[in-house]
């Protein structure tokens, strides 16, 4: 079942004929992805190609969505206008917007995510992965990959995950692949202070599929997202959950990397949220490389 | 980013936020024309370092506190030159230092009370918020803990912004009278365009004053911007000083290096902001320190990996170098060949550990293993930081 996406969800790629974008759609379609429209205002009538694909590219989201059925977006435009093209993308009728651009002016986000309250789309990201559902092929190929995560390091399986980082999440992904367990669905939330989809989402979401048996959340120091995740679960998650939080040797009030990984106060540096998670039933992996191992315990599997 | 004070009074000016008259000086015959302008009988004058407990500091050259409050134009001078071209220390600049370059001159101003007034992100509601305190001229954070009563906080609408209403009830809230109260709701509006305008992250006044002649006043102030905004901001970008900067920072943004510099002895070159914090994590739970924080996102080139060894290994603290790569969209085998030519160019004498993994890891090992230089390689994270803190324990 998986959640979000699946083998049948229909995308479209904004920025398709940029460099950054292109490469991604290419992979994306190397994975099965059913990549089927590009948007790049003054482009449209294009075709980009790979491999024997022809997506056709659009001026406009609007005009996109409704001559190919696109329900899902994946935007890889520069930060001075990512934030118009996820509103576009909203006005359009997305049901999903996956914003991979880093570098969106917080002021942005803050407009777009108060305009978008109520609306039928889910934003994930800005200045994230993106979105994984594994296939059955070969590498898990057949599946969806919405964004610029390896597709090899997947493999179809039972494992939720749910994180703010890139390549910290690969590392969960290979872990709980080379275990056997496998992803259901890998969503990466990103790493900016204000974000369309949280961990809390995620778990909710987590929790209604069938397929997903137990999850994995990665947190970083900066904000209450996994605080608040980790009090809900508590009393209303029935899967097992194991988490990992990076910044335990990050000093107060730097930004390390990501816009939001920075320490506020008391309550979200790595060490607080740790306990906290602890607290609230959840198996905290004490390093990076223990991730797939305390899953596997957490969820009775070792 | 930090900008100065007299730049923070700039924004200020341009943004019609009162404050005390001030003007910036780099000599001390500067210093004494500021003076001069200025007029009042009674002035502070003040080295421009981004470090807060000035007062309390000292030069190096012996000469006692960052803040004077002073007489004369004549005195400014004296001052000035006392304090230009030296280095003070306070409690928050570290042993180091830092070397003052302009002082500003400034009205002193009596003070009938003390506020706090900020304006800061909010992130659980994705929301400007404006805190407000009657007990300024202290840490927030205190007030927080003894008297949480006495913080207001409003949350403003981003897509109205701030209406009068609320301007009314925050004033009410801090016991404004009539005269202070309107003086106050302005300050207030223009401060909120400033925030807005200028993409801040954050601003803090801490303190806003009330004087016996009924002025409302900043007369301190804190900037926080939002560095995803500052493409936008070439006025802001101006402000930058790179000389109160970790100048290996400054090397590293000049590569598009993402590096933030600390005090261990364990460097680490890692792709991924979220990866690069937890190496730094397992370095310390292996028993080192980590020397730095250092993301060479998903695109480095060879150019940026030797850029990123030379500023490494011109850290003296640094007794060996940890390389953790997961090779999404990145190929090991580039950075493998980075890391080789690096390594070369530096003539790296330091142990250097490398873990590669994901895409094309296995031709990466190969440059490696086939390249002759001394590295120890790893296969998984936990084996490489504790291999990395090995060669240091050996030493």
């Amino acid at each position: 079942m998986a959640i979000l996406v699946d083998e049948n969800t229909r995308v479209l790629v904004q920025g398709i004929t940029g460099s950054f974008g292109g490469r991604h759609a290419q992979l994306s379609l190397d994975y099965g992805t059913r990549i089927v429209a590009g948007v790049t205002p003054g482009k449209g009538g294009q075709v980009f190609e790979h491999d024997g694909h022809q997506v056709p590219v659009f001026d406009t989201v609007e005009q996109a969505a409704r001559e190919t059925g696109a329900t899902a977006s994946a935007i890889f435009v520069p930060p001075p206008f990512a934030a118009d093209a996820i509103l576009e993308s909203a006005d359009a009728g997305m049901d999903l917007i996956v914003a991979i651009t880093e570098g969106i002016p917080v002021r942005d986000m803050m407009t777009v995510k108060t305009s978008l309250a109520g609306a039928d789309s889910r934003l994930i990201g800005p200045n994230c992965p993106g979105i994984v559902t594994p296939g059955s092929g070969p590498e898990s190929t057949g599946g969806c990959r919405i964004g610029i995560a390896p597709g090899y390091i997947h493999q179809r399986g039972k494992v939720g995950i749910v994180s703010r980082s890139g390549t910290l999440t690969y590392e969960a992904v290979w872990q709980t692949t080379q275990l056997g367990f496998g992803q259901s669905t890998c969503v990466g939330i990103g790493g900016d202070p204000i974000n369309g989809t949280s961990h809390l989402d995620c778990l909710r979401m987590f929790n209604d599929d069938p397929e997903t048996e137990a999850i994995v959340m990665i947190g970083e120091i900066g904000g209450n997202a996994e605080a608040d995740a980790a009090q809900w679960a508590k009393d209303h998650c029935s899967k097992p959950i194991a988490g990992f939080i990076a910044g335990a040797t990050a000093p107060p009030g730097r930004r390390m990397g990501h816009a939001g990984a920075i320490v506020g106060g008391a309550n979200d540096t790595a060490e607080a949220k740790k306990n906290i998670l602890a607290e609230c039933g959840i198996t905290v992996a004490e390093t990076p490389a223990e991730i797939g191992t305390a899953l596997a315990r957490a969820a009775g599997w070792d | 980013m930090n900008i100065h004070e007299y730049q923070a009074k700039e924004l200020f000016d341009k943004f019609a936020v009162p404050s005390p008259q001030g003007k910036v000086a780099g000599t001390p015959e500067e210093a004494e024309a500021a003076a001069k302008a200025i007029g009042s009988d009674t002035l502070v004058i003040k080295a421009q370092v981004h470090a807060g407990g000035r007062g309390k500091g000292t030069f190096k050259n012996g000469f006692q506190g960052g803040v004077h409050l002073i007489r004369s134009a004549g005195e400014a001078r004296e001052i000035a030159s006392r304090m230009l071209g030296q280095t003070l220390v306070t409690k928050q600049t570290g042993e180091d230092g830092k070397l003052v370059s302009k002082v500003m001159v400034a009205e002193a101003v009596d003070i009938s009370h003390e506020y706090y007034l900020a304006i800061l992100l909010d992130r659980e509601t994705s929301r400007p918020v404006i805190v407000a305190s009657t007990e300024g001229g202290m840490d927030i954070e205190e007030v927080a803990a003894k008297t949480p009563g006495k913080i207001i906080r409003e949350f403003i609408d981003p897509l109205l912004g701030i209406q009068p209403y609320e301007i009314r009830k925050i004033t009410a809230g801090l016991g404004f009278g009539k005269d202070e109260g309107r003086q106050f709701g302005k300050l207030l509006a223009n401060l909120y365009r400033l925030f807005i305008e200028c993409d801040c992250s954050m601003v803090e006044i801490n303190p806003l004053v009330t004087t016996p002649d009924g002025q409302v006043l900043a007369l301190d102030a804190k900037f926080g911007f939002d560095d995803n905004a500052l493409y936008r901001h070439p006025e802001i970008v101006a402000y930058r000083d790179t000389a109160e900067e970790d100048p290996r920072e400054v090397a590293a943004s000049e590569h598009d290096l993402n590096y933030i510099g600390l005090d261990g002895n364990i460097a680490c070159l890692v792709n991924g902001a979220g990866l690069a914090m937890a190496t730094m994590d397992i370095i310390k739970f292996a028993g080192g320190e980590p020397a730095n924080f250092l993301d060479v996102g998903g695109g480095a080139t060879k150019e940026q990996v030797v850029a990123a060894f030379k500023i490494i290994t011109g850290d003296p603290n640094v007794e060996a170098i940890l390389v953790n790569i997961f090779g999404g969209i990145m190929d090991c085998n580039v950075i493998a060949e980075g890391i080789v030519a690096a390594t070369r160019e530096v003539a790296l004498e330091l142990p250097l550990v490398v873990r590669l993994e994901g895409n094309n890891s296995a031709a990466g090992k190969k440059t490696l293993a086939a390249s002759g230089l001394n590295l120890i390689t790893a296969d998984d994270i936990l084996d490489a930081a504790q291999k990395v803190v090995g060669t240091t324990r050996a030493a």
